[in-house]
């Protein structure tokens, strides 16, 4: 082998190896942001099940637990993000009263999806109705048309954030069903954080989660099920 | 003698004019800086009313944009010489109010830095996105429609051009329509009824726009406008101000009857404040019944009568898209029929709202914009109507 063989070949082996050198923590770091790229899948239905009997007026830790989850301020101003929310109702022809939280309610038929000019609100394969923040040109159409006043509108310079739930001045956002908790195997922590155990969420499609079986054996409401929209939350005590 | 004083105060009052338009589209875009680098939090729109005062001028711009072609139409699908010689500043005013409604549509958005992104990622069953479709093919046929006029050599596909450009902008007006009729859960929109009614809103829109700034260029070119021709185009704006008002009395008719939808008329028509106030007095009064006398009572149906009418048309029409549009939002969403609601995201309340002073200068650029393309393209190029000797239609 000539010298100029033996040169060429260390040289080729050096750049090799500081080329590898250069692109693995890249790489690492990708696998690290970008996590289990496993695709959600369809057979999956994500969902809740509030029980209003076991919620409490005036208890609000679903709210805080999703505000510092999500990285919200708590503010409830009129132009401050509110993911999910206490309302309380009262039957006007009897004056009975309920307490419950509603929040985006995932729907099959989301109207959101279908107003939003680019694609931003989407449906993801397992049920949960997202906002892609970097489609999202904040035209608020979205708002319009969601049925449960579900959407909020970021209007003013966010701080803090979460990294997990990257948020944006002049977007859209609702609740994400902890779409980042679910995809690591945890519940949403408004679910978690219930003491009295009001939500219970899990896969309706699944024949022996607790859900399924729940919302076959106890009446449950769709809220407006008059539109059809078929969402994955669903009420009980209603 | 040319009297050359006369021309240099009309060339002086020419630059006035761009000055003005130009420091208020400054405005707007001073507006749109704010808005972008501070968020929406300076606007008076929030998480319930989520359109506000920019939307009222967009839509009002977009929807007279479509209606003023109607005198286009007239010339050219239906070969009325009048309209026919109408046709070229009708089809400017179009472009230009289109320009500058769809201006301040989109630097309203969240992110107007994303603009791109409405053309790149579409979703074929939005509203939105067929809109970026219509008012972007609207452009353009009328652009063709206007060199088709303007040029001689195109002259022939004039015809083909005006009845494309007719049918473009009642599917266009549809569309606009549609943004509301498809808002199946809000008791102010959702109804069939939405489309038909912003067409012919359209047509009593711009035909009113039109006869103001007609009257302006006559007066720039010191020429007085034939009464027969302002004797029929104001018996058609009276038609039309008549058929607008039926159709809004249809929408309330139809709404009333269906008890689930009774809260709501009479928040609009009785009890809203502000809502009430501006539709009876706003719309109703200043902006249908006094247009109609001036057009239509013994003695009256001169030129200023017309033009006073028109403008109260135009501002009737501010009025009605108020209430319409934020009157709607401002109306509680029925999530939980039958039951008293409330909660800290104003569920089951009226929702406030106060337009703040970015709104009303986004707003009003989005007029000069409009204004400064009339007037720069009234100057430049011939758009002043040429009528023949005898009427012949």
């Amino acid at each position: 082998m000539s010298d100029i063989d033996t040169q060429r070949r260390q040289f080729l082996k050096t750049s090799a190896g500081a080329a590898a050198i250069a692109i693995a923590p890249g790489m690492m770091l990708y696998q690290t942001a970008h996590g289990d790229t496993a695709e959600a899948s369809s057979k999956v239905r994500w969902g809740m099940l509030i029980d209003t009997a076991q919620c409490k007026e005036g208890c609000n830790d679903c709210v805080t637990a999703c505000n510092k989850e999500n990285g919200l301020s708590g503010k409830t101003g009129t132009t401050d993000s509110q993911w999910i929310r206490k309302i309380e109702i009262k039957d006007i022809s009897n004056g009975h009263t309920v307490s419950l939280p509603m929040m985006c309610q995932h729907c099959e038929h989301p109207p959101c999806v279908d107003v939003c000019p680019t694609n931003a609100s989407f449906k993801r394969a397992d049920g949960i109705v997202l906002v892609d923040r970097h489609l999202c040109i904040g035209c608020r159409y979205c708002m319009m048309a969601c049925p449960y006043k579900a959407r909020s509108f970021v209007h003013e310079t966010l701080e803090d954030q979460n990294p997990d739930v990257p948020r944006g001045k002049g977007t859209v956002e609702a609740c994400s069903l902890c779409v980042h908790r679910i995809d690591k195997g945890q519940i949403p922590a408004c679910a978690e954080a219930c003491q009295n155990k009001a939500i219970l969420f899990g896969d309706l499609n699944d024949a022996n989660s607790e859900i399924h079986k729940k919302v076959r054996s106890v009446a449950t409401v769709q809220i407006r099920a008059d539109l059809q929209l078929n969402p994955g939350v669903r009420y009980q005590g209603l | 003698m040319v009297d050359l004083s006369k021309l240099y105060s009309m060339n002086r009052l020419y630059y006035v004019l761009l000055a003005i338009g130009g420091l208020s589209v400054l405005g707007g875009a001073y507006a749109v800086f704010m808005m972008e680098h501070h968020g929406h939090i300076i606007s008076g729109m929030n998480n319930q009313i989520v359109w506000g005062m920019p939307h009222v001028f967009a839509i009002f711009l977009i929807v007279a944009a479509s209606g003023v072609l109607n005198v286009a139409s007239i010339g050219s699908v239906f070969g009325k010489a009048v309209y026919k010689a109408r046709a070229p500043l009708a089809s400017l005013l179009s472009l230009a109010m289109l320009a500058g409604g769809l201006a301040v549509l989109m630097l309203d958005l969240g992110r107007p830095d994303r603009i791109i992104v409405a053309a790149t990622n579409y979703n074929p069953t939005s509203v939105f996105a067929w809109n970026v479709v219509l008012y972007s093919g609207m452009f353009s046929l009328v652009i063709v429609y206007l060199w088709t006029m303007m040029e001689r050599r195109m002259n022939p596909f004039n015809k083909a051009a005006g009845l494309a450009v007719f049918i473009w902008r009642f599917v266009l007006t549809t569309g606009t329509g549609l943004i509301f009729a498809f808002l199946t859960a809000r008791q102010a929109y959702g109804s069939a009824l939405l489309p038909p009614m912003f067409i012919v809103l359209s047509f009593a829109w711009g035909l009113a726009v039109f006869h103001v700034v007609q009257k302006v260029i006559y007066a720039w070119n010191e020429k007085a406008l034939d009464p027969a021709i302002l004797q029929r185009t104001k018996n058609l704006l009276g038609v039309f101000i008549v058929g607008s008002l039926y159709m809004v009395a249809t929408y309330h008719f139809t709404n009333m009857y269906f008890a689930q939808q009774k809260g709501f008329e009479l928040f609009i028509l009785r009890d809203g404040g502000i809502y009430p106030n501006l539709f009876w007095w706003g719309y109703v009064v200043f902006g249908n019944v006094l247009p109609l006398l001036l057009i239509y009572f013994p003695g009256l149906g001169k030129t200023k009568c017309v033009m006073v009418a028109s403008m109260l048309v135009v501002l009737g029409a501010f009025a009605l898209l108020y209430v319409f549009i934020i009157g709607g939002q401002a109306y509680p969403l029925n999530i939980f029929p039958g039951y008293e609601v409330s909660s800290t995201f104003a569920d089951g309340q009226i929702a406030s709202y106060t337009p703040s002073i970015y709104e009303f200068l986004l707003g009003f650029g989005g007029l000069a914009i409009a204004f400064l393309i009339t007037t720069v393209s009234v100057r430049v190029l011939n758009f002043m109507p040429q009528d023949k000797p005898y009427i012949s239609d």
